[in-house]
């Protein structure tokens, strides 16, 4: 599905990825858990193809074909998504109007028909149900006003109409209480299926006690320092980060 | 200096000859009007950009210009109720009245049946027919004291709309004022069409109608529209105006819309400014009385090398009146823009509630926008916010959609689209709201994928 040979970015000149390798096969979850500026969201953002990093090394293959060389509607059509940190808000466009201009677009790409608007109606009642979202935020702009919990929540939505292949949660987590995050992970474990993939992003192991990875990895300094099992989480939960930092940035003591 | 003041005397000396050839019509007590603003236009002369008023529009090639007036002729058979609908929209259910080269064209009005006492015509055979109810009005609002174009446009005044609403009359169907100009191919240097189209609305107590005014070109050239729009609106009366402005591509637009408003009347006034090359419209009511209440909005979108100017002045002269105004540009190419919003507040004004915004938008790097909100307030007891923006399409949120599928031209669309979308939605005219969705749409980089319209 995803395959990440040793990848190298750069956000504004400055290296954030240092040689990343990772391999998601279909149906798979995998986490991705780091301390702050490790390089977890330049990875997400390098995914789904966004301005203002640069790959100087490596490649990333999705199903066999060069990631890097698509524009970011390509990679969407065909079947990557981006769960955002911070959803962007769009007055005067509709959440409605957003997700089924997107949705037609990748159906045409994928060469099926477009859904008219009562086949849509009726995908759009059966989703929103999966993470409890009320039908009027469909009328409503694109996240304008919304909570922090309502936005992440149409994220997650917006991922199970647009039916991706591999989806990339970008700390879907933060800034959710304990119960938008049961909701949130929730609508996420319902599309867990056999095809899909998905890399979950998280700073904090609380998530993974609700979205349970087959994989974890810890990334730092802008590499995956160690793998495992989802054990790994509950490890770093309670040592925390500092001892993984060390050994990437190697601050030495000042001598006096 | 000393040339400055030659070219304007001989501005105004070209002027008072052409004035001179303008057929009186007879009517005494509106060549006394015309007499008295030709006076003061040749005192004023044209502005310049010294003038506070005029600093970013420089009005020089029209003052260099030589002018010549419409001949009166027949209505060319190119110019039948389709070709009307094309230049401005489908005016189904408006009672329409047009205006060829500044001239009443009967045969392509149809103001079909209207309320009792209402007049909806000519405003050349009003100041005929019906000199009781113009002339308290005419050239009262809009004067010529101090204002060039009024001024010029009074001084050859020769025919307009006039649309009088009597007391308590509610007019159920839009009223449709629609100036179609016919320019010839001008050679460089030879005189340029000038048009003085007037419009005079006549608002009585708790009356109701709606005035849309359409400024059109049957094809391309050059020629100089100088309107002017005075509207007297009565206590209690209830007001929604429109104006579409489609002038050709290299004509020169001024128009100067001139509202009085009485107790707690209301004024809901929509200018959409989509064509000319030098464009300067303006917006100024007096809100005269206790309770009056107005809404200004604008549009303008303007690319190549269009300049388009909008000035308003919302004048609070009595306690408890409320102005909202929000005016939004979409400036491509090397489009300039310039919108200055004053607001006065005068010292017996108390409790004025008033909010101005101003947003634009540019899509290319050498487009231009100049904003200056102006506010002048004398009273402590009020409420008065102002706004302004001027900025690009945002990227994260092209990202955004283009992360859920949508194309990178197709996201730019959309987000125009939005932009523009808050003033087009409150446009209460469905088909004139259809037309202008269809003429953004045509504008926009990409066609927007369906159901994208503002919903009614």
């Amino acid at each position: 599905m995803l395959d990440i040979r040793n990848l190298h970015a750069t956000a504004g000149g400055k290296p954030i990825l240092r040689g990343i390798n990772l391999k998601l096969r279909p149906g798979e979850v995998h986490a991705i858990m780091g301390p702050n500026g490790s390089g977890k969201s330049t990875l997400a953002h390098v995914l789904a193809g966004r301005d203002g990093f640069e790959v100087t090394k490596g490649e990333v293959l999705y199903q066999g074909r060069d990631l890097l060389a698509m524009a970011p509607e390509e990679r969407a059509r065909e079947g990557v998504f981006l769960a955002f940190q911070y959803p962007v808000e769009i007055p005067g466009v509709s959440n409605m109007y957003l997700l089924k201009a997107g949705l037609n677009a990748i159906r045409r790409h994928q060469g099926l028909s477009e859904l008219d608007a009562m086949d849509f109606l009726a995908l759009v009642k059966e989703k929103m149900a999966l993470v409890e979202m009320d039908q009027s935020f469909m009328n409503r702009s694109v996240n304008e006003g919304f909570s922090g919990g309502e936005k992440k929540r149409n994220e997650i939505f917006q991922m199970a109409v647009l039916d991706p292949k591999l989806a990339v949660l970008d700390e879907t987590d933060s800034g959710l209480d304990i119960d938008a995050l049961r909701v949130v992970a929730g609508g996420v474990n319902a599309l867990r299926n056999k095809d899909r993939s998905m890399l979950v992003i998280t700073h904090y192991q609380r998530l993974l006690d609700y979205i349970v990875p087959d994989f974890v990895h810890v990334l730092a300094g802008g590499r995956i320092v160690k793998s495992g099992g989802k054990e790994l989480a509950l490890e770093l939960e309670k040592l925390g980060y500092s001892w993984l930092e060390e050994p990437a940035q190697a601050p030495r003591p000042v001598s006096p | 200096m000393i040339g400055v003041t030659q070219d304007r005397d001989a501005a105004t000396a070209a002027f008072a000859r052409l004035w001179e050839k303008t057929p009186s019509g007879g009517r005494s007590w509106v060549d006394r009007v015309r007499t008295e603003a030709m006076a003061r236009f040749s005192q004023l002369g044209f502005p310049t950009t010294r003038d506070e008023e005029w600093k970013k529009t420089s009005v020089a090639p029209i003052a260099r210009s030589d002018f010549r007036l419409p001949e009166p002729a027949p209505v060319p058979a190119s110019v039948d109720a389709d070709s009307l609908e094309r230049l401005t929209f489908r005016s189904e259910g408006c009672a329409v009245m047009v205006f060829i080269n500044g001239s009443f064209a009967p045969t392509l009005s149809r103001t079909g049946p209207l309320p009792e006492g209402v007049r909806a015509g000519s405003l050349a055979a009003a100041c005929e027919t019906a000199r009781e109810v113009v002339e308290p009005h005419l050239s009262r609002y809009a004067t010529s004291d101090g204002h060039a174009f009024t001024a010029l446009n009074t001084a050859f005044l020769r025919d307009g709309a006039f649309i009088y609403v009597p007391d308590g009359c509610v007019v159920p169907r839009p009223i449709h004022v629609v100036f179609v100009t016919i320019a010839p191919e001008t050679a460089d240097g030879a005189p340029v069409l000038m048009l003085s189209p007037r419009v005079l609305v006549v608002a009585g107590r708790a009356a109701e109608m709606t005035l849309v005014e359409s400024y059109a070109s049957a094809g391309p050239g050059r020629y100089f529209t100088n309107a002017v729009t005075e509207m007297a609106i009565g206590r209690d009366a209830s007001v929604d105006h429109y104006k579409l402005q489609r002038e050709a591509d290299e004509a020169w637009h001024v128009a100067v819309q001139q509202a009085h408003l009485e107790g707690t009347a209301r004024l809901a006034s929509h200018s959409i400014s989509l064509g000319g090359g030098l464009v300067r419209n303006e917006s100024n009511v007096v809100l005269a009385v206790e309770g009056a209440q107005c809404a200004l909005n604008g549009l303008y979108l303007a690319g190549g090398r269009q300049h388009v100017d909008n000035h308003t002045l919302i004048d609070h002269v009595k306690p408890g009146c409320v102005s909202r105004e929000v005016y939004k540009g979409v400036l491509d190419g090397r489009a300039r823009g310039v919108f200055n919003g004053k607001v006065i507040v005068r010292p017996l004004a108390a409790r004025t509630d008033s909010k101005q915004a101003n947003r634009n938008l540019l899509l290319s790097d050498e487009a231009l926008v100049d904003t200056k909100p102006e506010l002048q307030i004398f009273n402590n007891d009020v409420k008065c916010t102002h706004a302004a923006a001027i900025g690009q399409l945002d990227e994260t949120a092209i990202f955004y959609l283009r992360s859920r599928g949508l194309g990178r031209e197709a996201a730019r669309s959309i987000l125009i689209h939005a932009f523009v979308s808050e003033i087009i939605g409150g446009i209460k005219v469905a088909p004139l709201r259809g037309s202008l969705e269809a003429l953004m749409m045509a504008r926009l980089p990409e066609p927007l994928p369906a159901g994208m319209e503002v919903s009614p």
